[in-house]
C-alpha cells in the first residue's frame, strides 16, 4: 500500500560486531533512555513495578548457546533492533502510509499520526523488530536516532545513535553502507558482514559480523608447550637441581 | 533525490535546557555522566566523553539513573518503627525527632562504652569520612563491605606488590599480547573492562578467561577456561611450575624490583627460622654469588645469588627466596598432570598456556623509547614490557582459599616482569603503594574519646592482633584476631550473627548505611532474619538499637528501628577521593564529585551531611570547634575545608588561592564550582617519564610526593615472599607470646605459607562431597548491581526474575530439563527454583545471576512480583559458619583476610514435583512504607 522510495544513494545504517558484543544491555537501555523522551510518544512500560513487567523497546538482546560439534559451548550475544532493510515489507505492507523510508538515507520511520496502530507491519516484519506500544497504541521502532544524527543542538562528535554512542565496548559501528569507502563498509567488507536472514528478500542494510573462530588450539600462538630449558619433568626425580643449574647459567648472561 | 515530503521529521528538536555533569552511582563503576535536563526533569543520561573512567561510554545500568532518580520505592521523609521489626511497619518523623533520636541513643554509648555502637557502611563511597567520623566517636567497630566483596584480592595484591588486579590498577589495554581474566564479576569496573576488551578485540590480542561460567566478558574470550570453582590456585602455580621448569621467568626484573634474591634464615625449630636475614638497621640482606659475601638488599654493583646457600655474618645459613621458590614450585602437587582432573582443565591445555604466556611475554617484548631513572640512581635508556596482563576479581577472591590464590596470580604476574610495564599490569594512584605506607589496626576504646588511629590496616605479625590478653576479639566482627588475623577491611558479614549472639560482647546501637544485610548481603538470610528480630527474655530485641539510611525501601529498612532515608545519587554531594578509592586510570591520577543536578523532591538529606551533623551534635573533635559550634555546614562544606594533613584535602583539584594547587594548597571556597565547570572531575596527569615502572621510577615517586600522595617518596620491593605470614606461621608452631588458640593452630601453620600455596577450600573438605557433588555459585549480570536495580522499571524488565543454570550433564543424571523446577541443598539449607539447561559452565557447577530475588513488599513492588515469585537467592544455602569440627564452629571465610567464603558452597540436585511454581523458602512479606509505584510508566510524555 505504501511505496518504497528508489533506492537510496545514502544508506544509513548499524554494524554489530557479534564478536565483541558481550551482552551488556547498554545500548538498548541508553536507547531507551534516549527515545523514551525523544521521537513519538514514550516508551512505555506496563506492569511496572508489578507482576508482569513489560515495556516497549526498540533494541533487544537475544542470547543464544551454541554448541559446535569440535569445540566448547559458547554464547553468543545477539543484538537486534530495525535493519532498515532495502525492500522493507513493513512499509508496503502499511495500509495508512505511516510507514515510511526516508529517500534521503534509507531510514524506516513510523509517522505515529497516521499509524492506527493495526500491527500488520510487525506482522510483516521477519525480524521482530517493531513493537506496538501498549499504552499509545501505535508502532514503535528503531529510528536510527533520526533526532540525534541530523541534531544541530548536539556537538557533532555526539550525532550518531544512542546505542553506538553507549556501547562500552564498541561493538557497534553507524554509517553509510552505500558508500563502500565508508568505516562501516570497509569493516563490512574486512569481517565478512552478513545479512541477518538473506532469505528473507528484505536486504537489511544492518550488517552483522560474525564471530570470529576461537583461537583455543590456534591463531597467532603457536606454541603448545614449553620445552625443558631445565631437565625438569615428573620422571626426573631431582628437578630442582636442573632448574638451579639452569638458573646460574642464565644469571651469568644478565650482566 | 526529493525529501519524503508526507513525513515531516524534526530532525533538529531541543534536547535539553542544560546539561550537568556528575558521577554515576547506578554500581562502584563511578563513570562520568552528562546528566540532561529539561524542564526541571532528567531528560537523558549519556557517558562524559572527557572523563578519565568510562570516556564517554555508558552501560545499562548507568543509562537506566532516570528510573532509578525517579523510582517508587524512594524513601521519603525519616522513619520510626511502629511493628515489630521486619513488619515494615513505620510513622513518619520530622528530621528533628530522627536526629534527636538518633543522639539519644548514640551519646550514652559513647560516654560509657563506645564499642557498643558497631557503625558499618556497605558499599559506601565516602570512606574516608565514614571512618573518620567513626574514629573521632570512639568505636573500634567499623568497616565497610570489603569483608564480604573482595578483600582477598585487595589484601594479596596489597602485601604482595603494593595494590591489587580489581580497582588498584588495569591492564595495558594498548599495547597487551596476551591478557587473562580470572573469575570477574561483569559489574565490577565494568565499562573499563569492556572498552579495553573491546581494544584488544581490534587489535587481535588473544584473550583467555578463566570462569566456571561463560558468560558476559567470558563469552567473548578467545579461550573460554572453564575452571572448576576453587582450584585457580592450582592452575595458576601449574602454570607457574612450567615457567620456572622451562626459565620462562624476568630474572633482571626479579633481581631488581622484588624480594627474589633476600636471604631468608634457615635455621628449622627456631624463632627465626623463615624470617628475612637482617643488617643491624633492620635492612634486608642479599648474598653476592661471586664470593658468598652479605651485603644490603639494594647493593647495585654486586652480583646477587638467586641459589645456593649463605653463611650470614651473624651466624646461621641462609637462601635466597627464589631458591624457595624453585624447590616449592617444583613440586608433584602442581604438575600440569596432577592438577588437570581437580581444575577441570586437561594438562596439556595448562602446558599450552604457559607456553603462549611465554611466547607473549618473551618474544613480543614491548619497548617505548623513553628514558627513566630507577630510586637507586640507576639510568635506564628505554622501557621494555613483557605484554602479558591479567585481572582478577571476586570469583577468585570469595573462597577460603582466595588470599593464597590472588597471591599466587599476583605472584606469576611478577614472575613474568609484566607488573608495571609496557603491555602489562599497571597501577592507578594512589597505588603503587607498599603495606609499608598503610595503616595498622586500631581498637583502643575508651569513654568520649577518639580512637587513637584507623580501625583497619594492615597487620605486620601477631603484635598487630586486636585481641585481648585472653584471646577474645576487641572488634565486634571479630576482625584482626586469629580467626582472621589479616581482615584488611573488617568482617561486616559477621557482625548481626556476633551481636546476636552476644560474642565477643552485645552491642547496644547498630548503625548501618548502604548495605542490604537482612537480604542479599548475607549469608544465610533465613537466620539473619531471625538474628535482626530475637528478643531476650524481657522482650528487649537482642541487638537493641538499629540505625540505617538507604535511599529506597530494601529490605534491611524493614528491619530497622529508626530510618534516616538518603538521596538519590542526582539530588547529593559526594567526593571519590584520593584519600578513599578515587577514580584514577594508570596515566593519571582522578578524583571526582557529585552534586546536586536535580533537588530532592522528598524530605530527604545525603547521608554524609547527616553524619557531620550527627557528629556536631554529638560534639565529636573535629567536628566541633571550640565554642561546641558545629566546623561544617554539611557534606559540600567537609569537602572543600576539611584539611586530612596540612594542605591536603579530600579533593585534590584547584586547591589554594590561586586555584593552581594540585593534590596539596590551601582549601579554595570556589573548588567545586571549578569541578562542576570541568565535568565533575579533576585529572592530574602522569609525566611520561613517569608512566611506567612507578613503584621504583623516580620521577613518579617524586611527582606523586607533589601532588600529596605521600610526604616522601616511596620506593619498595615487591614480596614474592611475604613474611609477615611467616610470622604468624612461627606462632603457630610455638614462638613468640601471643599463641592462636588450640583449635586454629593447625590451619595458621598450614594456611599462612610465605609463599602462595593452594589447598582445599573448607567447606568441600568438612561436608560430604558424594553427597553434595556440585558446586554452587552467582555470578552478576551486566545489567544489575546487587539489589540497587530491583525497582528500576527499565532493568527489571531484563532481570526481573533469575534461573537456576544446570549443567547438560547434570540434566541428564537427574532427569532434568529446562523448565522445570528443583530443590538444591546444602549442608545448612534448601531452596526449590527454575532450571534452566546450560552447556557453556563447568560441569560441576550450577549458577545464577546474584541479588535477583526480593522478599515480598520490599523496594515498592506490588504483590506477585517476579522477583519474589521465581526469583530466588542462593544466600540461604550458606552458612556463615562451618560446620563443626572438635566442638568449634569458625567462619566460612579466609582463614587469612576473613573474606566470605561465598562460592566454597558445596550442593546436590533433585528435580521437584510440580507445583505452584515458586521458589522456596518463601519469606514472609513486609509492608511498603512508601507504597507501590504507578501500572504505566510513561516516562517523557511531556516532552512529544
Amino acid at each position: 500500500m505504501t511505496t518504497l522510495p528508489e533506492t537510496p544513494t545514502v544508506k544509513l545504517g548499524l554494524v554489530i560486531d557479534l564478536d565483541t558484543c558481550v551482552g551488556c544491555h547498554a545500548c538498548a537501555v541508553n536507547c531507551k533512555s534516549w527515545n523514551t523522551g525523544g521521537y513519538g510518544v514514550p516508551l512505555s512500560d506496563q506492569s511496572a513495578y508489578g507482576a508482569d513487567p513489560s515495556g516497549s523497546w526498540l533494541n533487544r538482546i537475544h542470547t543464544f548457546e551454541v554448541t559446535p560439534e569440535d569445540g566448547k559451548a559458547q554464547l553468543v550475544h545477539f543484538p537486534k533492533s530495525c535493519l532498515h532493510c532495502d525492500d522493507a515489507p513493513c512499509v508496503t505492507v502499511c495500509p495508512t502510509g505511516a510507514s515510511f523510508k526516508r529517500s534521503e538515507d534509507g531510514i524506516v520511520l513510523v509517522n505515529e499520526d497516521h499509524c492506527m496502530g493495526c500491527g500488520l507491519c510487525a506482522w510483516a516484519c521477519p525480524y521482530g523488530a517493531r513493537e506496538l506500544d501498549a499504552d499509545a497504541g501505535v508502532m514503535k521502532k528503531c529510528t536510527l536516532c533520526v533526532d540525534r544524527i541530523y541534531n544541530e543542538n548536539l556537538p557533532e562528535e555526539d550525532r550518531e545513535p544512542a546505542c553506538v554512542r553507549a556501547c562500552p565496548s564498541r561493538a557497534r559501528h553507524f554509517g553509510d553502507l552505500a558508500d563502500p569507502e565508508s568505516d562501516v563498509s570497509k569493516l563490512v567488507a574486512e569481517r565478512g558482514g552478513m545479512d541477518l536472514m538473506p532469505g528473507q528478500g528484505t536486504a537489511p542494510v544492518n550488517k552483522y559480523l560474525p564471530p570470529r573462530p576461537r583461537r583455543d588450539t590456534e591463531g597467532t600462538f603457536t606454541s603448545s608447550s614449553l620445552p625443558a630449558s631445565a631437565p625438569a619433568g615428573r620422571e626426573s626425580s631431582a628437578p630442582v637441581g636442573g632448574i638451579l643449574g639452569w638458573l646460574d647459567r642464565a644469571l651469568e648472561t644478565l650482566e | 533525490m526529493a525529501a519524503s515530503p508526507d513525513h515531516p521529521v524534526e530532525l533538529s528538536p531541543t534536547v535539553s535546557d542544560e546539561v550537568r555533569k556528575t558521577t554515576c552511582y547506578m554500581c562502584a563503576c563511578r563513570c562520568g555522566v552528562d546528566v540532561h535536563m529539561r524542564d526541571g526533569k532528567v531528560r537523558y543520561l549519556q557517558g562524559n566523553r572527557d572523563h578519565p573512567v568510562n570516556k564517554g561510554v555508558l552501560c545499562a545500568k548507568g543509562s537506566a539513573g532516570i528510573m532509578q532518580h525517579y523510582s517508587p520505592a524512594r524513601l521519603k521523609k525519616p522513619l520510626k518503627r511502629v511493628g515489630e521489626r521486619g513488619s515494615g511497619q513505620f510513622v513518619e518523623i520530622e528530621w528533628e525527632e530522627a536526629l534527636q533520636t538518633a543522639v539519644d541513643w548514640l551519646k550514652p554509648v559513647r560516654s560509657d562504652d563506645p564499642s557498643k555502637l558497631a557503625f558499618f557502611t556497605g558499599r559506601d563511597q565516602s570512606q574516608s569520612l565514614t571512618s573518620w567520623w567513626a574514629q573521632q566517636y570512639g568505636t573500634p567497630n567499623y568497616a565497610a563491605h570489603g569483608g564480604f566483596c573482595s578483600v582477598n584480592m585487595a589484601a594479596a595484591g596489597i602485601y604482595t606488590m603494593g595494590g591489587a588486579f580489581w580497582e588498584f590498577g588495569s591492564p595495558d589495554w594498548d599495547l597487551t599480547e596476551y591478557f587473562m581474566i580470572f573469575g570477574v564479576a561483569e559489574d565490577h569496573d565494568s565499562n573499563p573492562i569492556k572498552t579495553g576488551l573491546g581494544k584488544l578485540k581490534a587489535r587481535g590480542a588473544k584473550i583467555v578467561a578463566v570462569n566456571p561460567v561463560r558468560t558476559g566478558y567470558n563469552a567473548i574470550a578467545d579461550e573460554w577456561v572453564g575452571i572448576t570453582p576453587g582450584t585457580d590456585g592450582l592452575f595458576v602455580l601449574a602454570l607457574v611450575q612450567e615457567l620456572i621448569r622451562a626459565g620462562k621467568v624476568d630474572l633482571d626484573y626479579l633481581m631488581r624490583y622484588t624480594n627474589a634474591a633476600h636471604l631468608v634464615i634457615q635455621n628449622p625449630g627456631a624463632e627465626n627460622h623463615g624470617l628475612f636475614a637482617r643488617d643491624s638497621e633492620g635492612n634486608c640482606q642479599i648474598a653476592d654469588r661471586t664470593n658468598g659475601s652479605v651485603h644490603h638488599a639494594n647493593s647495585i654493583d654486586i652480583k646477587a645469588a638467586l641459589t645456593g646457600e649463605f653463611d650470614l655474618p651473624e651466624g646461621g645459613k641462609a637462601v635466597p627466596v627464589f631458591s624457595l621458590m624453585a624447590e616449592q614450585y617444583s613440586s608433584d602437587t602442581y604438575h600440569p598432570d596432577t592438577v588437570a582432573e581437580q581444575c577441570g582443565i586437561p594438562a596439556d591445555t595448562i602446558r599450552r598456556i604457559a607456553a603462549e604466556i611465554a611466547e607473549a611475554a618473551f618474544e613480543r617484548e614491548v619497548v617505548i623509547e623513553q628514558p627513566w631513572t630507577d630510586h637507586l640512581g640507576r639510568k635506564h635508556d628505554r622501557m621494555i614490557g613483557r605484554p602479558v596482563s591479567f585481572h582478577g576479581m571476586r570469583g577468585i577472591s570469595a573462597h577460603a582459599n582466595g588470599f593464597q590464590t590472588c597471591r599466587a596470580i599476583h605472584l606469576l604476574q611478577i614472575l613474568l616482569g609484566s607488573v608495571e610495564v609496557p603491555g602489562g599490569f599497571r597501577f592507578k594512584p594512589p597505588y603503587p603503594k607498599p603495606v609499608e605506607a598503610h595503616p595498622v589496626p586500631h581498637t583502643d576504646c575508651a569513654p568520649d574519646t577518639p580512637l587513637g588511629g584507623p580501625h583497619l590496616g594492615f597487620v605486620r605479625g601477631p603484635e598487630h592482633l586486636q585481641i585481648n590478653d585472653d584471646g577474645s576479639a576487641r572488634r565486634i566482627d571479630k576482625a584482626f584476631t586469629w580467626d582472621a588475623p589479616m581482615s584488611a577491611h573488617g568482617m561486616m558479614h559477621m557482625v548481626i550473627s556476633n551481636a546476636a549472639a552476644g560474642d565477643p560482647y552485645p552491642v547496644d546501637v547498630l548503625f548501618m548505611y548502604m548495605a542490604n544485610m537482612a537480604w542479599n548481603s548475607s549469608m544465610n538470610t533465613t537466620d539473619v532474619i531471625e538474628m535482626l528480630t530475637r528478643k531476650r527474655a524481657d522482650g528487649e530485641y537482642q541487638i537493641p538499637k538499629i540505625i540505617y539510611s538507604d535511599s529506597y525501601s530494601s529490605e534491611m529498612v524493614s528491619f530497622a528501628d529508626l530510618i534516616l532515608p538518603d538521596t538519590t545519587y542526582l539530588e547529593r554531594h559526594d567526593c571519590i577521593s584520593l584519600l578513599d578509592r578515587p577514580i584514577s586510570e594508570p596515566d593519571c591520577a582522578a578524583d571526582a564529585i557529585r552534586w546536586p543536578v536535580v533537588e530532592p523532591d522528598r524530605d530527604v538529606r545525603g547521608f554524609q551531611s547527616v553524619l557531620i551533623d550527627l557528629g556536631a551534635r554529638l560534639g565529636l573533635p573535629g567536628f566541633v570547634d571550640a565554642n561546641g559550634e558545629a566546623v561544617w555546614k554539611d557534606y559540600a562544606d567537609y569537602m572543600v575545608n576539611h584539611q586530612r594533613r596540612p594542605g591536603v584535602g579530600p579533593l585534590a583539584g584547584w586547591r589554594g588561592e590561586d586555584e593552581s594547587g594540585e593534590g596539596r594548597g590551601e582549601p579554595n571556597p570556589k573548588q567545586l564550582e571549578k569541578y562542576i565547570e570541568n565535568g565533575g572531575f579533576y585529572a592530574a596527569h602522569i609525566p611520561d617519564e613517569a608512566r611506567y615502572f612507578k613503584p621504583w621510577n623516580s620521577a613518579y615517586q617524586d611527582w606523586a610526593v607533589g601532588i600529596g600522595l605521600f610526604d616522601t617518596p616511596q620506593p619498595y620491593t615487591f614480596q614474592l615472599y611475604v613474611e609477615p605470614l611467616r610470622k604468624f606461621q612461627l606462632a603457630a608452631e610455638g614462638h613468640g607470646e601471643r599463641q592462636p588458640p588450640e583449635h586454629l593452630r593447625e590451619r595458621v601453620r598450614d594456611c599462612f605459607a610465605p609463599l602462595p600455596i593452594w589447598y582445599p577450600p573448607f567447606e568441600g573438605e568438612m561436608v560430604d562431597t558424594g553427597e553434595y557433588p556440585l558446586h554452587a555459585i552467582t555470578q552478576r549480570p551486566a545489567a544489575m548491581y546487587h539489589s540497587w536495580g530491583s525497582q528500576n522499571a527499565w532493568l527489571r524488565q531484563i532481570h526481573g526474575e533469575n534461573a537456576l543454570y544446570v549443567p547438560a550433564e547434570v540434566c541428564d543424571d537427574v532427569g532434568l530439563q529446562s523448565g522445570d523446577w528443583a530443590w538444591v541443598t546444602s549442608h545448612s539449607g534448601r531452596i526449590k527454583a527454575p532450571v534452566v539447561r546450560m552447556e557453556a559452565v563447568n560441569g560441576k557447577t550450577l549458577w545464577t545471576w546474584n541479588a535477583i530475588g526480593k522478599r515480598r513488599g520490599a523496594w515498592a513492588l506490588e504483590e506477585g512480583s517476579p522477583e519474589s515469585e521465581r526469583g530466588f537467592l542462593l544466600n540461604h544455602l550458606i552458612d556463615e559458619l562451618l560446620p563443626s569440627k572438635g566442638g568449634h564452629r569458625v567462619a566460612n571465610s579466609d582463614p587469612i583476610t576473613g573474606q566470605a567464603a561465598w562460592f566454597d558452597l558445596r550442593v546436590k540436585i533433585e528435580k521437584a514435583e510440580p507445583g505452584d511454581e515458586v521458589s522456596e523458602p518463601r519469606a514472609a512479606s513486609q509492608a511498603s512504607p512508601v507504597g507501590t509505584g504507578p501500572d504505566t510508566v510513561r516516562y517523557g510524555e511531556e516532552w512529544i
